[in-house]
């Protein structure tokens, strides 16, 4: 019981890391640049969950909670990326990368301290919008009504995602700018229009991952994205970068290893300090032996 | 061989002006402004040899507060766990303080370096965004492995090490790294760095071992992060691995980035600015012994709170206007700025 009930805590805790790897890897696929502000976007997700929800709860707005407080950040988060990526990426498309990868950091590190000049630098209690509910009361396992939320959530958001890359003419363009966006644009794709879209879908996702953190870990604040973004692009190198599956997969994975490195004791020392290193060991592991990630690179899928 | 003297006499001169100033300075001005100083010699140590690695090399690192840190708790380490056999030596206190600083920060130096070779031979076959993320992955990891050493410390971090690093010392070691990492990219040598920056194809074609040179970069800049960072936990006496998260490294990125990738001086130019810069906003008073209109002062304070938020801006518009830098990748030189047609080297 005790095993399942850490598979299921590392799931839990994956499922977000692979919402937000998702939109590191759909960012590669068309750029070749990893998006150091997509964590932060993460954290503007559960910031405006917090005060949509709060704003709500507050006035008691005739609004259902958790569905207003999702699309609230999912469409405040979508805006941010496109936004960031006009104002920050496209003026530099043709720079060399390291120029782009610099400005991602500049990036990141103007919603990191905007984010404490705006909502102040102290961790936020997030408010309970999903109630923590046994649904299996019978049982030992606990699998809370939060968690399902989470899981559930996912797969409608993955199921969503996948339709979109794979069956209509949207994703068709994604892929084919991943592809090539020279030859793309030759075909009448608008490579411009393609990139905006793709910062949108993959910011969207982050945000929902901000609001599944908000729910089931309700401290935030400022500085929440640093880790867990840095641990998500960790996902989708292991699953191998660009590659749509791969980065859910990844997700998983490193959520669970974590999760079961937390739970280890050795000689009556946790080793649940080692925690936040497990994904860069991972990372640097992957790396090194196979760069092409666990779906190498003879099936690879970019968006 | 009249320039190799000249040079000589030069480099002689400003040690032994770094040496006359010593004591005047921790005598003559207030410790806050010191204390300013000497961090800011231990940032541009810090800055120039990053700039080996990510400007002249082209090997982008955000890691660097890794080896940091790794120096700062070898040397500190050094001192506090081997310090009190010294003692029992019987030498004179002004010989003893500075042999043991020298001693512990080369070792610290020496373990940075060795973590340098380690961390480098496998992850520079690497490319680009690659090397960066992994390197900013050993610099976590190394953070985090020392927050669970409990004989230096762990989390609370590790106290009693003498502080014996003065001006002279910082400077001196500024000065060393300055010379070094200049001497070094202008050799034929050092060119094959710049060759692997520009092209590593083309590098390699012409018979230059690419990972070699990498590696050497990588390790002479590890070495003297190392050596900054024994200097820094000397100068504090107390050092805590939140010292050297990833935000040191990025910090360390924006110097060298701001100064101009690739050049020295830029390197020194962007340490000296941003060392200066967020401590004027906090404290003017300190800089200017004038009285200052309190609207002033209460601007400046406002605007310090946000200079996180400015820094980041900086950079952002930077990246957009002039990627290239302050400087770009040429070195300030006097006979330019005064209108004269320098010289190449």
């Amino acid at each position: 019981m005790e095993f399942l009930q850490q598979i299921l805590n590392g799931l839990s805790i994956g499922s977000i890391y692979a919402l937000i790897a998702l939109g590191y890897t759909m960012v590669y696929g068309v750029l070749r640049l990893i998006n150091f502000a997509h964590g932060d976007v993460y954290m503007i997700g559960a910031m405006t969950g917090f005060y949509t929800a709060t704003a709500i709860m507050k006035y008691q707005l005739p609004l259902p909670v958790f569905l207003t407080t999702l699309l609230a950040a999912l469409v405040v988060c979508g805006l941010l990326g496109a936004l960031i990526e006009r104002v920050a990426y496209r003026p530099l498309r043709n720079h060399p990368k390291i120029t782009l990868l610099i400005t991602a950091i500049g990036v990141s590190l103007f919603l990191e301290y905007g984010g404490q000049a705006l909502f102040g630098p102290d961790p936020k209690n997030f408010p309970q919008i999903v109630p923590d509910r046994d649904m299996i009361p019978a049982s030992s396992l606990s699998l809370t009504l939060i968690d399902t939320t989470i899981f559930a959530l996912t797969l409608v958001l993955l199921g969503i995602l996948f339709w979109i890359v794979h069956h209509t003419s949207l994703g068709r363009a994604m892929r084919a700018v991943s592809e090539n966006p020279r030859n793309a644009a030759l075909m009448g794709v608008n490579v411009n229009r393609i990139i905006s879209l793709t910062f949108v879908m993959g910011s969207v996702l982050a945000g929902a991952a901000g609001v599944m953190v908000g729910i089931s870990r309700p401290k935030i604040e400022p500085l929440m994205g640093i880790l867990p973004g840095i641990k998500a692009f960790a996902a989708a190198v292991l699953g191998g970068i660009g590659n749509l599956p791969g980065a859910v997969v990844g997700g998983l994975i490193i959520g669970l290893l974590e999760t079961f490195i937390s739970a280890v004791n050795i000689g009556g020392k946790s080793l649940s300090s080692y925690r936040d290193a497990v994904a860069f060991a991972i990372l640097i592991l992957i790396l090194l032996v196979k760069p092409t990630g666990l779906f190498g690179k003879s099936t690879i899928e970019k968006v | 061989m009249k320039s190799f003297l000249v040079q000589t006499a030069l480099f002689l001169g400003v040690s032994l002006l770094f040496l006359l100033l010593s004591p005047v300075l921790k005598e003559g001005i207030n410790p806050y402004l010191f204390q300013i100083l000497m961090v800011m010699g231990i940032n541009i140590t810090l800055a120039i040899s990053l700039t080996l690695i990510n400007g002249i090399t082209g090997q982008f690192s955000i890691g660097h507060a890794g080896f940091m840190a790794l120096g700062a708790y070898g040397a500190g380490g050094f001192s506090v766990f081997l310090g009190p056999k010294l003692a029992a030596l019987g030498l004179p206190p002004l010989v003893s303080q500075n042999l043991w600083l020298v001693v512990s920060i080369l070792f610290g130096g020496g373990l940075a370096a060795l973590a340098g070779l380690i961390i480098g031979m496998p992850t520079l076959r690497l490319r680009g965004d690659y090397l960066a993320i992994a390197t900013l992955g050993f610099g976590e990891i190394i953070r985090v492995v020392i927050t669970n050493l409990d004989f230096v410390g762990g989390a609370r971090g590790l106290i009693g090490i003498p502080t014996t690093t003065n001006f002279f010392w910082v400077y001196f070691v500024c000065l060393l790294c300055g010379i070094l990492v200049y001497r070094l990219s202008h050799t034929p040598r050092g060119l094959a760095l710049s060759a692997v920056r520009e092209d590593e194809i083309a590098a390699t074609s012409i018979g230059i071992n690419t990972t070699r040179y990498k590696v050497a970069a990588f390790i002479t800049g590890a070495f003297f992060a190392g050596v900054a960072g024994g200097l820094f936990a000397h100068f504090f006496g107390y050092i805590n691995p939140q010292s050297f998260t990833f935000v040191k490294s990025f910090e360390l990125v924006v110097m060298i980035v701001l100064g101009g990738l690739g050049s020295i001086t830029g390197a020194v130019v962007g340490a000296v600015l941003l060392t200066l810069l967020p401590e004027f906003l906090r404290a003017p008073q300190a800089f200017i012994p004038l009285p200052l209109p309190e609207f002033l002062t209460g601007f400046l304070g406002q605007v310090s709170q946000y200079r996180l938020l400015i820094y980041s801006l900086l950079l952002i518009v930077l990246m957009l206007t002039r990627p290239q830098g302050i400087f770009g990748r040429r070195e300030f030189s006097l006979a330019r700025f005064l209108g004269r047609k320098g010289t190449e080297p």
